[in-house]
């Protein structure tokens, strides 16, 4: 079991879910976030005076897959939010202890789905 | 049942009275009562025009400070009309029209309270058939609780409410209307024949003063002037901004076109053409400015613009050019700009322009009168700008003050930046939205 995070563009959110979707994997968080890697943020004045915008919008999404899932939904996802600029973000794959399903109490595989 | 049946007994004692009337009374409308009814309803179209004037300062105080002051912001804004009216009832409105001075053009006062003549002396022969008594007291109540609007943005996301409240009620009770006794009762200025026809200089300046004396007293907000760099603290919302703005616009209409003190049609009317001239040649103005100096067209700086022009048009609304009109809102459009840019320079910090808007637009309108038109004097006019400054702000000074050693006039470090809505009132603006803590 693998947990999956990826940081996208938030105009890129609708290409992700429908690439996710064509690979059959419908289950899935997402949050708004801020943050900035390589983009480094953007300028911003008001007023006469300049803002640094080192915080950028971005969008993270979630999704606990089964081992044969994870390819298809990294390929996914950057089929999705890829453009080749910076700022497209980045995936984090990590390895996921339990996971259980409150409703049932289904542990493990069964319970990611 | 007995509701009923009394209010059915007194809708026949009115039949039965307007009955009677009209069989009596039928040629005794006169062509001077019918002016007299004219000119008095466009005063009081006036009154609700200024009076919406309130919610624009509130919309655009509101629009340019951040989502965790809003409802300090609403509050001060909803107090100081109260304030304004009650105080103009009790002293202001016969402080500021004391009929007989007690030192020659300098101070009067006709006593506490108001009271309209009995009769038609309070009516068509109050004011020659232009108003009657109440209809000038409210119009100029209205005006009072402007001056007072004024320091509240300037003043806005640190002040301590109770200071503020106190500092308001003392300068909009005794020293707006001391002042404006000079001109508009029939002072010492007025004798000089310093021309200030809807008050760029009596009630903008007076308020514009008294913003500068409180942002120095009070010192900026934390975070905007970090290691000598002048740091944006943009405001929340830029709809309310520009709902406040053209709210403002609107209210002039009343300011400016019923301070003509009549429903004359070729006088009213052309206030309207000057004032709406130097609004939009106020954006225009500060469109270039702020297209030029920085790279992209700022719209709080537009907006301050279309407001700046309006304040520099009200002193000479009346005797300008509407060519001239259009100049004034031009320059004070662009000065604008440059004048909140030079603010922070000097680290006065002025959340919403209050200063450059009501201070520096309200002295150049001024000014203009002089320049623009051939029948008042540039000296006399400087000499205006002069002793209200000299009075105003040294007053509002000393207010403050003695506020700030008493009271205290800051509100903590921590409650600045949690925010005022929590700190002064324990409420949010927005309760159920996620608002990040530093905006």
């Amino acid at each position: 079991m693998k947990l999956i995070i990826a940081y996208i563009q938030p105009d890129k959110l609708t290409a992700v879910k429908q690439a996710l979707y064509e690979k059959e994997v419908f289950k899935m968080s997402v949050t708004n976030a801020l943050g900035c890697g390589q983009q480094k943020g953007y300028h911003e004045t008001y007023r006469g005076a300049d803002i640094e915008v080192n915080l950028l919008k971005k969008v993270r999404v979630e999704i606990a897959v089964n081992a044969d899932y994870v390819e298809p939904t990294i390929d996914a996802i950057i089929s999705g939010a890829r453009t080749g600029n910076i700022g497209d973000g980045k995936i984090f794959v990590q390895n996921l202890e339990e996971c259980i399903r409150i409703r049932t109490g289904e542990k493990g595989e069964d319970a990611v789905g | 049942m007995k509701i009923w049946k009394k209010s059915l007994l007194a809708a026949a004692v009115l039949a039965c009275a307007a009955g009677g009337y009209a069989e009596e009374a039928e040629p005794a409308v006169t062509a001077a009562d019918a002016m007299f009814t004219a000119n008095n309803v466009w005063m009081m179209v006036s009154i609700f025009l200024v009076f919406v004037m309130h919610l624009g300062f509130a919309t655009v105080e509101t629009g340019l400070t951040r989502a965790k002051n809003t409802v300090n912001i609403l509050f001060k804004n909803t107090a100081i009309v109260a304030i304004g009216l009650l105080t103009y009832a009790l002293i202001g409105f016969n402080l500021m029209y004391p009929g007989d001075f007690s030192i020659a053009g300098i101070f009067g006062f006709a006593g506490f309270g108001v009271a309209a003549p009995e009769g038609a002396a309070g009516l068509i022969d109050y004011a020659g058939g232009a108003y009657s008594y109440w209809t000038d007291f409210l119009f100029q109540g209205m005006f009072a609780a402007t001056a007072a609007t004024i320091v509240s943005g300037a003043v806005a996301e640190r002040i301590k409410l109770p200071s503020f409240l106190i500092f308001s009620a003392i300068y909009v009770a005794l020293i707006y209307p001391f002042v404006g006794s000079w001109v508009w009762g029939g002072g010492w200025l007025a004798e000089k024949n310093f021309h200030d026809f809807a008050g760029s200089t009596l009630v903008h300046s007076v308020g514009g003063w008294g913003a500068l004396a409180s942002i120095m007293l009070l010192g900026p907000r934390l975070g905007k002037y970090v290691n000598g760099q002048i740091k944006a603290i943009p405001g929340h919302n830029m709809p309310l901004l520009t709902i406040g703005v053209f709210l403002l616009w609107l209210g002039w209409f009343g300011f400016n076109g019923g301070s003509v003190l009549s429903g004359d049609p070729g006088g009213v009317s052309f206030v309207l053409v000057t004032t709406s001239m130097a609004a939009a040649a106020g954006i225009i103005g500060s469109m270039i400015a702020t297209w030029s100096i920085q790279k992209k067209p700022d719209l709080t700086m537009v907006l301050n613009g279309c407001l700046a022009g309006l304040v520099g048009i009200t002193a000479g609304a009346d005797v300008v050019s509407v060519s001239a009109s259009i100049i004034i809102g031009l320059i004070c459009g662009a000065v604008a700009v440059v004048s909140v840019m030079m603010f922070d320079k000097l680290k006065l910090d002025d959340p919403v322009g209050a200063t450059t808007v009501h201070l520096v637009c309200g002295i150049l309108g001024t000014l203009f009168v002089g320049v623009f038109s051939p029948d008042y004097s540039l000296g006399v006019q400087a000499l205006g700008v002069l002793a209200y400054g000299a009075v105003c702000f040294p007053a509002a000074f000393i207010i403050m003050l003695i506020l700030k050693v008493t009271l205290g006039i800051r509100v903590s470090e921590e409650e600045e930046m949690k925010g005022l809505d929590i700190g002064e009132h324990g409420m949010e603006a927005y309760s159920g939205f996620q608002i990040f803590t530093n905006s």
